[in-house]
């Protein structure tokens, strides 16, 4: 089990949007930037770990009930996403790391792969 | 008699693909519907609002809502499709590069829907369009 907000500090990353979800503590990571892969999971409790950043990546997570999405890669989040993602209650960070590098510090942290 | 709505679907406007789902999510909540059944339901929906953004020109999504089942109707005006049986296996995919830039495309879709789903039908005609129908159980 890892804290939101101990990810976003070990990450040197920025919270976008969701502030309220950062004491929340999260049991798994996913990292894909094909959605079709993320909605079929059936995973609670998941930090998704994303260089997508459009519309459809908040679409899929709201779908998917996932309510923490880290962008890599330095990908940043549109006004557009940003409104959507509030209004579902969907925590956004943004992070300069590399998809793998960030993954590699989240495993040492403790979060767990779905498969 | 069950509860009915319909939403429109844009072919091409993948800014709103997900917002006929989403309208839907929100209902199933405040009917108090178990959360792993919306969930399902609405994966599945969404991948079918997905398609016929991707692929057709404009569609529908026909929600019945009753005490003990969803009915969703997705009808669109569309190219249809040539070969179901092709369609419904994993990794088979006419998506454009477009479709694959929002993060789709990888021929997941209609075996999703199949597995989040407790039935599905799905008929289609070439240059006309196609239908489909998702049944989830609530109970």
């Amino acid at each position: 089990m890892v804290k939101v907000v101990d990810v976003v500090d070990k990450l040197n990353a920025k919270v976008i949007c969701g502030k309220n979800g950062l004491n929340q503590d999260i049991d798994f990571g996913f990292a894909s930037d094909l959605m079709s892969d993320v909605l079929t999971l059936d995973t609670d409790n998941l930090l998704l770990v994303t260089g997508l950043n459009n519309l459809q990546t908040i679409r899929t997570s709201e779908m998917s009930d996932i309510s923490f999405i880290l962008f890599v890669r330095d990908k940043k989040v549109s006004q557009e996403m940003k409104e959507l993602a509030c209004e579902n209650n969907i925590t956004l960070i943004e992070c300069s790391y590399s998809m793998f590098k960030a993954c590699a510090v989240l495993y040492e942290m403790g979060l767990e792969p779905v498969y | 008699m069950g509860m009915k709505f319909t939403f429109v679907i844009e072919g091409g406007n993948f800014s709103k693909a997900g917002t006929a789902s989403s309208e839907v999510k929100k209902i199933l909540k405040q009917l108090n519907v178990d959360p792993k059944i919306i969930k399902r339901t609405v994966v599945s929906l969404y991948e079918a609002e997905v398609n016929v953004v991707a692929h057709a020109f404009e569609g529908n999504m026909n929600v019945e809502i009753f005490p003990d089942k969803i009915v969703v109707r997705i009808e669109d005006k569309g190219p249809g499709i040539p070969d179901i049986d092709m369609a419904m296996q994993i990794g088979f995919s006419t998506a454009t590069p477009e479709v694959r830039e929002m993060g789709f495309g990888a021929g997941m879709g209609l075996p999703n829907i199949k597995k989040n789903s407790d039935r599905m039908n799905i008929s289609s005609t070439i240059n006309v369009g196609t239908q489909l129908e998702i049944v989830n159980y609530l109970k």
